[in-house]
């Protein structure tokens, strides 16, 4: 099968971000098929997140551009990148902690009532969303959550994540972005975390994944992008290099040649 | 043999051993609804007031409460607003009664009709709350800063607009009076103004639970780097927050011309502590985000009652401080261990 001719569900080319005479992105690029984990690794400051952020609309490259499922667009901010399709979780979360689930859920993009109710005296639908919500929050195997009308405050740390990773299932139609989704995780919440994940992938959702978590990139991801000096400095996959390998490219010392790396996609190949 | 048979049998038995007693649940409920504990402290201070001066529950009594309450009660919505946001409103009093003059002279001075004057007077109150809104969300500086300014600059205005003269009773427009107009509803003799502070609060209340723009103000308070990440934008919602403030302040302006039948500079000279005190009372936190409108409609009303009730009781008006200061200190504290509730 040649690996050419699959369309990436979204794909940087040459991104180029400099703040002052910092160079963020050196002609970055980054492909993501569908139905893939692709890691994003590297140490800090390699442009990791700037590279996400330009593709969450955060952050606008100087050059360079982002193409989703194959036409090139331009994010001005995050909101337009939600509106293609792309949703992320921030490593912050991202929730109103007083507000409740559904609330959460739904920030930004609530839901109205039919008719006269919900179009003339604008009452929102908080019927819907709850049940809406509580649906979302199964299909992530959260179910233990019932009230969807609990304060966020009174969750724990993982299913905080849930919530975040719920809101982004439920909107992002094309690819979602977990920034360090583990990072302040203990090890059972990581583990459910993982999980999502994959169950996020096997509904043919593409994931990207920045971790700094070696043992959790490997488990979970398809192909790992390592970033190294603001690019790309090699993709591989779990099961044709080890983790000293990963690291040993991060730092400069191990170079892999192009034929040796995992450019196409490793899943679809498989199928 | 009490074998757990099923899992839910399992679940309730784990949730009941995770139940922390009473004071976890008192706590759990004052969370979901944080105007309970100014509720039970209204009931008991009126039955102790009606134990101590069987006059204080008499429909004129009660009646005459209402009336006290409706300038302070209406402000404290534009404030509960503000507060919302982790803000603070510290000229909504200026706005209010600069909105007042400008009604009443415009008609009495200039010979504008008074409809006219009226909707000159809401929209001037409207355009004071908008430079609140401007300067917070543009020049980003602190709430507490800028309405610190406005309050003098707002004052002075009146000050300067009044040049030091009251209009009152024969020369006000018909209309800047409605106000004060009598309704008996059975016992109880209620007042336009008071009708219209209700009204207020039916309102706002509903367009807060009911609205996206009610849940961007509380989401916007909580945390605004996430709202801001959840698509909101914080400054937008800010800004209309102040600028619908500056309309309710306004409208308060004109239930005070009422209320004291004369419209003066020198009017509800503690109406921006006054609304700061019945919001805080009624169970909304000053760090934004939590908090409802019901609660400070209770926290005013506590306000008037305990004022009256110690009056009635033949006590010294600083007795009537003594009390709002430790309600005041109570109401915070307690919001500071209700925001400790966790899973």
């Amino acid at each position: 099968m040649s690996t050419t001719t699959v369309q990436p569900v979204v794909q940087a080319k040459d991104l180029l971000k400099t703040f002052g005479r910092v160079v963020g992105l050196n002609h970055c690029s980054l492909e993501l098929y569908a139905g893939e984990v692709l890691a994003v690794i590297g140490d800090n400051g390699a442009g990791k997140s700037t590279l996400i952020k330009c593709i969450s609309g955060a952050e606008n490259p100087d050059s360079g551009e982002i193409l989703v499922d194959g036409m090139p667009v331009s994010f001005k901010s995050s909101i337009d990148a939600r509106a293609a399709g792309i949703e992320t979780v921030y490593q912050t979360l991202a929730v109103a902690p007083a507000l409740d689930i559904a609330s959460n859920m739904y920030l930004g993009r609530e839901l109205r009532k039919e008719g006269f109710l919900g179009k003339v005296m604008r009452q929102l639908d908080h019927k819907g969303m709850k049940v809406k919500s509580k649906d979302e929050m199964t299909r992530l195997g959260i179910g233990t959550l019932q009230d969807m009308s609990q304060a966020v405050e009174t969750l724990s740390g993982g299913q905080r994540q849930a919530v975040s990773v719920a809101r982004a299932q439920l909107f992002g139609s094309k690819v979602i972005i977990l920034d360090e989704p583990t990072a302040a995780l203990g090890v059972r919440e990581s583990n459910q975390v993982l999980k999502m994940i994959e169950g996020l992938r096997d509904r043919g959702l593409p994931v990207i994944l920045i971790s700094h978590n070696m043992p959790q990139v490997f488990q979970v991801a398809d192909r790992i992008h390592v970033q190294r000096l603001g690019s790309r400095a090699a993709v591989i996959t779990p099961s044709t290099f080890s983790m000293n390998d990963a690291v040993a490219i991060m730092t400069g010392a191990l170079k892999i040649e192009e034929k040796d790396q995992a450019m196409g996609p490793v899943r679809g190949a498989q199928a | 043999m009490s074998t757990p048979t099923s899992n839910a049998d399992a679940e309730a038995l784990i949730e009941g051993l995770d139940k922390k007693g009473f004071l976890y649940r008192v706590q759990g409920a004052l969370h979901r609804f944080p105007w309970l504990s100014p509720l039970l402290v209204l009931i008991v201070a009126m039955i102790i007031f009606t134990l101590l001066n069987h006059r204080f529950l008499l429909p004129a009594n009660l009646s005459l409460i209402m009336q006290q309450v409706s300038i302070v009660g209406a402000i404290a919505i534009a404030q509960t607003l503000v507060i919302l946001t982790a803000g603070i409103d510290l000229s909504v009093g200026a706005i209010a009664v600069f909105a007042s003059m400008v009604m009443a002279k415009t008609a009495f001075d200039q010979g504008v009709p008074g409809p006219i004057a009226l909707i000159i007077g809401l929209i001037v109150g409207t355009a004071a709350g908008a430079v609140n809104g401007v300067l917070v969300t543009r020049l980003k500086l602190p709430p507490f800063i800028v309405t610190l300014g406005t309050l003098g600059i707002f004052t002075a205005l009146t000050l300067i607009y009044a040049t030091g003269r009251t209009v009152r009773d024969t020369e006000l427009a018909p209309i800047l009076t409605v106000m004060g107009n009598v309704i008996k509803l059975g016992p109880f003799t209620i007042t336009w103004g008071v009708l219209m502070m209700i009204v207020l609060y039916v309102i706002f209340a509903y367009i807060l639970r009911n609205t996206a723009w009610g849940k961007h103000v509380y989401a916007v308070g909580d945390d605004p780097q996430a709202a801001a990440l959840a698509g909101i934008r914080v400054n937008r919602v800010l800004f209309s927050v102040y600028t619908v403030g500056g309309l309710i302040l306004a409208i308060a302006g004109w239930i005070t011309i009422g209320r004291v039948n004369a419209a003066s500079p020198n009017v509800i000279p503690d109406a921006n502590l006054d609304s700061i005190t019945a919001v805080v009372i009624g169970g909304t936190s000053l760090f934004g985000g939590r908090g409802t409108l019901i609660g400070t409609f209770i926290g005013a009303v506590l306000v008037g009652v305990v004022s009256n009730g110690l009056s009635l009781a033949g006590l010294d008006q600083a007795y009537k401080i003594l009390a709002i200061g430790i309600l005041v200190i109570t109401a915070v504290a307690l919001d500071q261990w209700i925001r400790k509730v966790r899973a």
